[in-house]
């Protein structure tokens, strides 16, 4: 397999750590003894209440308060928070259209799908309907790739002296820190923090140990999900593109509350719906490392398949030779 | 398919023994489909079912098996039915009601305690068990002097987990707080549901009423009581958005009439309404309804109200039992509501007048007026 699954150094994607905490396990199967900069700020404003993530890692970590700088930073720079405020509304926008479509879509895919092995011409016009979705999701992405750029290009927020300082700091952790554990929390607030200080760039070669939303938001693509929320169904929707730290895998977090893993044909939706992505449902215990060409997977990590299933993974899917797209 | 009952009619010849084995086979009431069939044995002059349900006659004879000591009662009742009843058991000209004494299954309200009959699809809702994973909130007792009554009261409050005082809370007056906690089991709803992301951590104010005749039937003092004087106080101890859309009012029953008489009566205090069999009484002619002189106070309100509903929330949540007689009137505030452009959901349940239907809509009730994180929160 020539397909590097991981851009950077190791990524370890762990499932959900609050009741039955796994960390310090992978943490020490992989000699990582010094310490661990936590990334807390899906936690937002509870991003110092960290004890817990502490204690569990021996008093290792080193909180690097991301969620607490940017506040300091739109603080000190009103215009750059002004437009962030406003490129936020505007994601906001875009996702309620993008939205819209989607559920027409994917309503299409539903109703062709219930009629399995019904004509010779069905699995030609679900092929034909899933690429509808694909070219939905794609464009979505597309659209806020472009906003982030617009952004970017217009405020440059990491030439700012307000930014420019945190991150200069935030380097200096990091050079004393060993790893990083990123936690869950706010998907979309803890991408934002990661990328409006360029983590991606200062992680470097380091370890990467994430989580929940952390290992969602590492990703190349966000995909939100909840199959029973309490107003109803609701299709997954793909948020926006991820950091970019690893490809090829969709982490679904919580799977065992948010999924509905017993349904063959919603398993199977979605797993077609994002291949050649791999859809890893994660929930306590088990981890997905991630190092250059090769996945690695302890037990109980699983996948969905296309056919319906969910299998046990064990190493890098066969899907992923064929590569994640941009 | 012959239903269990009619092959023990054919069988029974005048022996127990058909009529042991009948019982140790099935449980009672027994579900053939939405088919039931209700069983009563013991000596008796009739067998009554009393069931509540509007529409039905209020009671429903049973049938005697020939000779013996058996009573049946064969009756529809469509999916997801839930129906609270007691056998009304007729001995020496005696009524005496009890509970069924082959069905396990109860329901508690504060009268008692009722047999609980639950149609095909009807499952308790796991939300409204304790969850082992969820964090606990806790329950804090607050008591202050009310001008509008004239004497003190007190209020629960509950505090989700991880309560913090440098945050601000959406807030929630709950009436008859202490019913709702027993009987609907709201503290392990609200711990499951704010656990579960579908709503956020919010503060719940619970009154109690010892009159509440006297007190939700449009009484002034009391929408004093709770749209200004509760909120002043809660305001005072604890940390709370004051935005109107941070509010929320919720009751059931008469409770329900208090919540729509203290917003409609104090326009942009709450920004949200849950209302659950609203005792919404009313007239179209004259001002005397066939419920009789105790509702005069209700009719006058909702007469006014249905005249010039204005816009006292932002969004409601109204809730009602097709078995409920009141689900006329909440069917006709419906329209009414819809017309004033409030953000509106309605929901029904085939279920009654009970605080059992009210604690399974408050998951979407709740949800619906406080959403919760839970689509862009990944812990």
């Amino acid at each position: 397999m020539h397909y590097n699954c991981a851009v950077m150094g190791v990524i370890i994607l762990l499932g959900p750590q609050r009741l039955r905490p796994s960390l310090a396990r992978v943490v020490a199967d992989h000699g990582i003894d010094g310490r661990i900069a936590a990334i807390t700020a899906g936690w937002q404003e509870r991003e110092a209440e960290d004890d817990e993530l502490a204690e569990h890692l021996s008093g290792r970590t080193v909180n690097l308060c991301l969620y607490r700088r940017a506040e300091r930073v739109f603080a000190s720079d009103p215009e750059l928070a002004a437009a962030y405020h406003a490129r936020q509304d505007s994601l906001k926008r875009a996702q309620e259209l993008y939205r819209l479509r989607l559920d027409h879509s994917m309503a299409a895919v539903r109703d062709l799908m219930r009629l399995e092995g019904e004509s010779e011409w069905l699995e030609d016009e679900l092929r034909a309907a899933f690429e509808v979705v694909r070219r939905l999701d794609d464009g979505h992405v597309e659209r806020v790739r472009e906003v982030h750029a617009d952004f970017s290009k217009k405020w440059t927020p990491r030439k700012r002296p307000a930014v420019r300082k945190h991150r200069r700091e935030l380097a200096k952790l990091l050079a004393g820190c060993d790893a990083v554990a990123v936690a869950g929390g706010h998907v979309a607030v803890l991408l934002n923090r990661l990328r409006l200080f360029g983590m991606d760039e200062l992680f470097g070669d380091l370890p990467v140990l994430a989580w929940s939303a952390g290992a969602m938001a590492l990703g190349r693509r966000v995909v939100l999900f909840h199959d029973s929320p309490p107003q109803g169904f609701r299709n997954a929707e793909v948020l926006e593109s991820g950091l970019g730290l690893y490809r090829g895998i969709l982490p679904m977090p919580h799977a065992r509350r948010r999924l509905e893993i017993g349904d063959r044909r919603r398993v199977a939706e979605l797993a077609r719906r994002f291949a050649p992505r791999v859809c890893v449902p994660m929930d306590d215990g088990g981890y997905l490392k991630i190092d250059g060409p090769s996945l690695w997977a302890e037990a109980p990590i699983r996948r969905l398949t296309v056919q319906g299933h969910v299998e046990r993974l064990e190493s890098t899917p066969d899907e992923l030779a064929e590569g994640e797209p941009s | 398919m012959s239903l269990a009952i009619r092959e023990l009619e054919k069988t029974y010849a005048g022996d127990s023994e058909g009529i042991d084995g009948f019982l140790a086979e099935h449980s009672f009431p027994l579900q053939e489909g939405t088919t039931t069939t209700f069983v009563y044995r013991g000596e008796a002059e009739e067998v009554h079912l009393l069931h509540w349900i509007f529409g039905l006659e209020s009671t429903l004879a049973f049938t005697k098996l020939g000779d013996s000591d058996l009573w049946y009662l064969v009756m529809e009742l469509p999916e997801l039915s839930r129906v609270e009843y007691k056998l009304d058991v007729v001995r020496d000209g005696e009524h005496k009601w009890i509970r069924d004494p082959l069905n396990p299954l109860l329901a508690h309200d504060p009268f008692g305690a009722n047999s609980v009959y639950q149609g095909v699809g009807y499952e308790t809702p796991e939300w409204t068990v304790p969850d082992e994973e969820a964090r606990v909130g806790d329950l804090e007792e607050i008591a202050f002097r009310s001008e509008a009554f004239g004497e003190e009261r007190t209020v629960q409050v509950y505090l989700p987990a991880r309560y913090r005082k440098n945050r601000r809370y959406p807030v929630l007056i709950v009436h008859d707080g202490s019913d709702y906690l027993r009987y609907a089991g709201l503290k392990t709803v609200l711990d499951n549901l704010i656990f579960r992301l579908e709503i956020p951590e919010l503060l719940v104010a619970m009154t109690d009423s010892a009159d509440r005749f006297g007190e939700y039937t449009s009484n002034p003092n009391h929408d004093r009581f709770i749209a200004q004087e509760v909120p002043a106080e809660l305001e005072r101890r604890f940390p709370i958005d004051p935005d109107p859309s941070a509010w929320g009012l919720m009751g059931a029953s008469l409770g329900a009439v208090a919540t729509l008489s203290a917003a409609w009566r104090n326009p942009g205090r709450f920004g949200k309404l849950l209302m659950q069999s609203g005792s919404f009484v009313f007239t179209d002619i004259g001002d005397r309804n066939w419920r009789g002189p105790q509702w005069d106070g209700v009719v006058g309100l909702m007469n006014a109200f249905r005249e010039a509903p204005g816009r006292p929330a932002e969004r409601l949540f109204v809730s009602c039992g097709i078995y409920e007689s009141l689900i006329y009137e909440n069917r006709s505030l419906v329209p009414i509501l819809q017309a004033t452009g409030m953000d509106l959901r309605y929901v029904e349940a085939r279920d009654g007048h009970n605080w059992e239907n009210w604690r399974d809509r408050l998951r979407v009730g709740l949800s619906w007026l406080f959403p919760g994180p839970l689509w862009m929160v990944y812990e």
